[in-house]
């Protein structure tokens, strides 16, 4: 059979119209895909941080006040643990020694030396733990938070041996039965991985400040922008002077401690 | 034809046939009963129109997938919301969205795992973070009441 010219080129164009269809095709599949969006209500920044106003806590502190603790142990399932060498900490408190040993603990007034500093993750910028995940189990957000990925991480803990601050616990046994009681909208976690602190990332993606800072009745804690000049976190640290606990790692901590 | 040692040939060759296809007599006959999860909660029963996030065969055959990619997105990308190919939105969480509506685990998850052979208490280990609904209250979810009792 010989194909004539006049053939080859409407053959040829019948062809190009059948694969440019192709990309039509494609464009009604994709607007039928399923979407993964943020919510809407989310609290959004470009650097989350947190100011801890030690001296409104100590205030606090004298009808042994511990609402932040418990709303962050119930709002994250954290067990309490008996023996001390296994016990998970999320927020906790420390003593000035122990928080900020750099400063060299000497002449400071009795009431600093004694009083109990809130410690948590510090979501540092530079944060070594991420650096040494060999998972990537933990890494940075792009809102500057320090996140855990439970599903990956191995347990290896070698961010507990690179954090600096001690803010990370390593589940040596089941959690469960150590939890009082059990909050059903947030997992709980299995032998064998580390956790800390995470800024409270599921409540602020459902617009929800964390909840500590929620629970403080005495607005100790101050969470906000650091890079927004407007901020409650600004403000508060262009009011007192405010020191970050060992500053000299170079890690750049986002708590901050107002004197 | 005569076959060298074809007496122990033979009944080997019939050993090996039956044992090769002892599975099949073994079940032979018996009737298996099905997984039939349970999709009777008080969440679904009251549904007007019953539908899952994806059309059922999608759900029983890609759950395990969608949850995957969930996680990546949740944990990862920090995205929460789930716009279905049918438009409908869903907050991208086993706690708060699976449970909502199967809230009966017992009957519905390990059913189905249990007739797949996941029946292993490590296999699939979801639930060994994942807190599941408490099955005395069907369709109790997320109850947030902050105990008073010290820690």
């Amino acid at each position: 059979m010989e194909t004539s010219r006049r053939d080859f080129l409407k053959i040829g164009g019948l062809c190009a119209l059948g694969l440019s269809s192709l990309e039509v095709g494609d464009a009604i599949a994709k607007s039928r895909a399923a979407k993964y969006l943020t919510n809407p209500d989310a609290c959004t920044a470009k650097r989350w941080a947190m100011v801890i106003d030690v001296k409104k806590c100590w205030q606090a502190e004298k009808e042994e006040c511990k609402d932040c603790i418990l709303a962050c142990d119930w709002a994250h399932n954290v067990p309490d643990i008996p023996v001390k060498r296994q016990e998970v900490k999320w927020l906790w408190n420390e003593k000035y020694e122990n928080a900020f040993p750099d400063q060299d603990p000497a002449l400071e007034p009795e009431e600093v030396k004694e009083k109990p500093f809130l410690v948590l993750c510090n979501h540092c910028t530079h944060a070594p733990c991420v650096r040494v995940c060999p998972t990537q189990a933990t890494f940075k957000s792009a809102d500057g938070i320090t996140m855990m990925d439970m599903h990956r991480c191995i347990g290896c803990r070698y961010c507990m041996a690179a954090c600096p601050y001690g803010a990370r616990s390593f589940n040596w046994r089941d959690p469960r039965p150590y939890i009082k009681k059990i909050n059903p909208a947030y997992p709980t976690r299995d032998r064998g991985v580390v956790e800390k602190c995470d800024f409270c990332v599921e409540r602020l993606q459902n617009g929800k400040i964390p909840a500590c800072v929620e629970a403080c009745k005495q607005k100790a804690l101050i969470f906000g922008d650091l890079d927004d000049p407007k901020s409650d976190v600004r403000k508060a640290l262009d009011s007192r002077y405010s020191i970050r606990r060992k500053p000299e790692l170079g890690t750049m901590p986002a708590v901050y401690y107002l004197i | 034809m005569k076959i060298y040692d074809g007496k122990y040939i033979l009944i080997g060759l019939l050993v090996f046939g039956v044992l090769a296809t002892f599975p099949i007599w073994l079940d032979h006959g018996k009737v298996i009963a099905p997984a039939d999860p349970s999709l009777n909660t008080p969440v679904i029963d009251a549904m007007m129109q019953k539908h899952c996030i994806l059309p059922k065969a999608q759900m029983i055959t890609e759950h395990m997938k969608l949850l995957n990619v969930w996680r990546t997105e949740v944990v990862r990308d920090g995205k929460r919301l789930y716009v279905a190919p049918d438009g409908r939105k869903y907050e991208m969480s086993l706690e708060t969205e699976c449970f909502r509506c199967h809230s009966n685990k017992a009957q519905f998850c390990d059913r189905c795992h249990n007739f797949a052979g996941l029946d292993k208490a490590t296999d699939p280990y979801c639930f060994s973070c994942h807190v599941v609904p408490s099955e005395k209250k069907p369709g109790a979810g997320a109850v947030a009441v902050v105990p008073k009792e010290g820690k």
